[in-house]
């Protein structure tokens, strides 16, 4: 049965309005005062995210018990497009389950880092231009989850990538962080490729771009498990694994953090890097098609979820754990997607996008008052100075540590569980997720011991500076804080005794779920006891994850050091994120620049296509030189060429 | 009665004989000489015709080359003297000036 649709008018200022916001401040932020200028753009947001509330409200009113009216969905067409031979795209925005979660969340986390950047950037010499950027943003990220055909949904994810890389140079007089922006723009630009390949691919097979009518006909068209569907899948998921920072892709995202840090929370942590995900859920039903994609996207989420966080385990960076950090959790997602957990990956998404924004803006908080400064072996001991970061900070450290009943812990728990349990899952994936789940807590967790336990280790003049942030930061911090501890129970799973509402919220729209994939591997029944025993274990490891952090940083401090001694080799090896920048540049980087350099522009570009041009030139030139030699200045010399013209015009025709 | 082929054969000897001059010598006063013999040549051609079929256009024609010619030799000539005024020359070779 079709999905209903129902016009609904006031969708499109959900877009429209941060639209409206960048462009007042780019034209007016010069001249109006600086209040002004914040107030209007986290204005802007905050009125998308109540469109947003409203239509949420509306489209709740709409469910009743069939699919259609479950699976239904507010439509707002604004215009066609593009119409060229069987394509037609029109810019249409669908509110249905899942992009009405997604707009919640981006619009509510990007409200609250708004205010909370009015009191960041309060004194940065450019503040009406990182507003406008960052309207400009939350406008591209609302077109993504909003989009009702992958073209406009591309439109958006390349809208976001390009905000990226404004907002990571954005003090664009330091190189460094100008070329961390040109290398977040380069490598998502690689999996944007894939994408627009893969929207090609669905467009050329299926013959439509509409993700209704892509999941509509996806099932009748492509073979399951064929080749053509998991080539679209795999296209799919290398736009994914470029914006969503998976490897072999992920390497921009640490770098990226040379933005200001709001710019991290929202776009490196809460939202832009979800887009990956989000879109894989969106085309759930091609997934379910090609089997052997999702165990593509599982296999790399997981490798990418240990291995992210075992780089977070040596790093000194505030920023820098927390951006290993994501990677990591990004990594998670794919692995529930993956395994067909979509719900969960989405549910993650949520609970992570609360959290990490937290802690992102907590560690702006605390970078605010060390004067800049990022190194946690200089921190220590803020506790006491800044008592409402620390508890912010420590609850959303809890949530991703996975501690009930922080909101971490539900969605981290689904995903572990169904790693597990579901058919396409496997023990193996989920042994490497409670791996990092370990790890995740232990890197967590030496971050808070380190920076706001022990002694303060900072000098004396940053010592004196140390202050609590103004309310404009910490009144976003506390409403994170309270999502962060309340956010998963949204999702209680029914063994716990909740009813699970986030995944029955989405069930409808997803082809494992409502029918419209078959499955192959039938649905295994496990019984009560695994589940509660792979609950105990994933708390218990976090528990253990928090207790060696303990241990190695509050009770023992030497022994970190120790450690690093005894094992050098493998300590340099993690410490150095496993060189891996280095050997992308090797391998990568530097063939492509001397390609570039000696074939394309030293011989392609100067020999070749220069060439050409000079060639043209100068045979004009030298035929010009010789004709100029025929006149010659003598008279007579014109007479005899006019006399031999004349012989043979009479020749011919005598002839 | 003298035959169409020796009037064509005399102004065809004229006719060439006007274009070596105009070819060979250098001096800008008997090339214009040389000129005023084609158009002769040519109106010879033209009068040989205008009896031997008996037609009056031809004789129009020659009647307007003369009046052509006479106009011609009035601004050719002023033109001449002009540059052997300025120049003290009227030797061809030397007037290249208008050359690119």
């Amino acid at each position: 049965m079709e999905p209903l649709a129902v016009q609904y008018d006031i969708l499109r200022w959900i877009v429209l309005s941060p639209l409206l916001g960048a462009v007042v401040i780019s034209l007016l932020g010069r001249t109006l005062p600086r209040k002004l200028t914040g107030t209007i753009a986290s204005a802007a947001v905050g009125v998308s995210f109540f469109i947003g509330l409203a239509a949420f409200i509306k489209l709740k009113g709409l469910a009743g018990h069939g699919h259609g009216e479950q699976a239904a969905f507010l439509s707002d067409t604004l215009y066609r497009w593009l119409a060229v031979g069987g394509l037609s795209v029109d810019v249409a925005f669908a509110f249905d389950r899942l992009s009405a979660v997604m707009v919640l969340v981006v619009a509510g986390v990007s409200a609250l880092i708004h205010i909370y950047s009015m009191g960041y950037m309060a004194h940065d010499k450019s503040y009406w231009r990182y507003f406008a950027y960052l309207n400009l943003f939350v406008f591209f990220m609302l077109v993504l989850v909003l989009a009702d055909n992958a073209v406009v949904m591309f439109v958006g994810w390349e809208g976001v990538g390009l905000c990226s890389y404004l907002l990571i140079g954005f003090w664009f007089e330091d190189p460094e962080k100008a070329y961390a922006g040109k290398k977040a723009f380069i490598v998502n630009r690689i999996g944007d490729f894939g994408f627009l390949l893969g929207i090609i691919l669905i467009f050329w097979t299926l013959g439509t771009v509409n993700f209704n009518e892509i999941a509509g006909q996806a099932p009748a068209v492509l073979v399951a498990g064929g080749s053509l569907a998991t080539l679209i899948c795999l296209l799919l998921f290398l736009g994914a694994t470029g914006k969503s920072a998976q490897i072999p892709l992920y390497v921009w995202l640490p770098d990226a953090m040379a933005g200001p840090t709001p710019v991290s929370a929202l776009i490196h942590a809460a939202t832009m890097v979800t887009a990956g995900v989000y879109m894989i859920v969106r085309l759930n039903v091609l997934y379910l098609l090609a089997p052997a994609a999702m165990c593509v996207v599982a296999v790399v989420g997981a490798a990418t979820a240990i291995y992210a966080a075992s780089i977070g385990l040596v790093q000194n960076d505030i920023k820098k754990v927390l951006a290993y950090s994501t990677v990591s959790q990004l990594g998670y997602m794919f692995l529930a997607v993956g395994v067909g957990a979509f719900s969960a990956g989405i549910f993650h998404l949520m609970t992570h996008a609360f959290f990490k924004a937290l802690l992102f803006l907590g560690s702006g908080s605390v970078i605010h008052a060390m004067s800049g400064k990022q190194d946690i072996r200089e921190m220590g001991g803020l506790k006491k100075k800044m008592p409402v970061t620390y508890w912010t900070f420590l609850f959303a450290t809890l949530a991703i540590a996975g501690i009930p009943p922080f909101a971490g812990f539900f969605s981290k728990d689904e995903i572990l569980w169904k790693a597990f349990s579901s058919p396409q899952g496997h023990w193996g994936l989920w042994l490497i997720g409670f791996a990092a789940a370990g790890m995740t807590a232990f890197y967590m967790f030496r971050l808070v011991f380190l920076t706001f336990h022990g002694q303060c280790r900072a000098d004396e003049k940053t010592k004196s500076h140390l202050h609590e942030s103004p309310y404009l930061m910490t009144v976003p911090l506390m409403v994170l804080g309270v999502l962060s501890v309340i956010g998963g129970f949204v999702g209680i799973p029914e063994i716990l005794g909740g009813g699970n509402g986030f995944h029955h919220w989405l069930a409808p729209l997803l082809g494992n779920e409502n029918g419209a994939v078959q499955v192959s591997a039938g649905v295994q029944h496990w019984p009560h006891a695994v589940e509660y025993t792979m609950i105990a274990l994933s708390v218990a490891v976090a528990v253990a994850g928090i207790f060696g952090a303990w241990v190695f940083y509050i009770k023992q401090p030497e022994k970190p050091k120790q450690l690093a001694e005894r094992w050098p080799l493998l300590h340099q090896l993690v410490y150095n994120k496993y060189y891996i920048d280095e050997i992308y540049n090797v391998f990568i980087v530097q063939p492509i620049k001397l390609t570039s350099t000696f074939l394309l522009w030293k011989i392609f570009d100067a020999g070749v296509i220069d060439g050409v041009v000079n060639l043209t030139g100068s045979s004009v030139r030298g035929l010009g030189r010789v004709a100029a030699r025929l006149q010659n200045g003598y008279a007579q010399a014109y007479a005899v060429t006019f006399l031999i013209g004349v012989l043979l015009l009479i020749g011919s025709f005598v002839w | 009665m003298i035959a169409l082929q020796s009037l064509l054969t005399l102004s065809a000897v004229l006719f060439v004989i006007g274009v070596c001059g105009f070819i060979t010598r250098r001096n800008v006063l008997i090339m214009f000489m040389s000129v005023e013999l084609m158009l002769n040549a040519a109106n010879l051609a033209m009068l040989a015709f205008a009896r031997h079929n008996a037609s009056m256009d031809p004789q129009v024609v020659a009647m307007f080359v003369m009046a052509l010619a006479a106009a011609e030799v009035a601004v050719g000539l002023a033109i001449i003297v002009a540059v052997f005024r300025r120049r003290g020359t009227v030797n061809i070779d030397d007037l290249r000036n208008l050359k690119w």
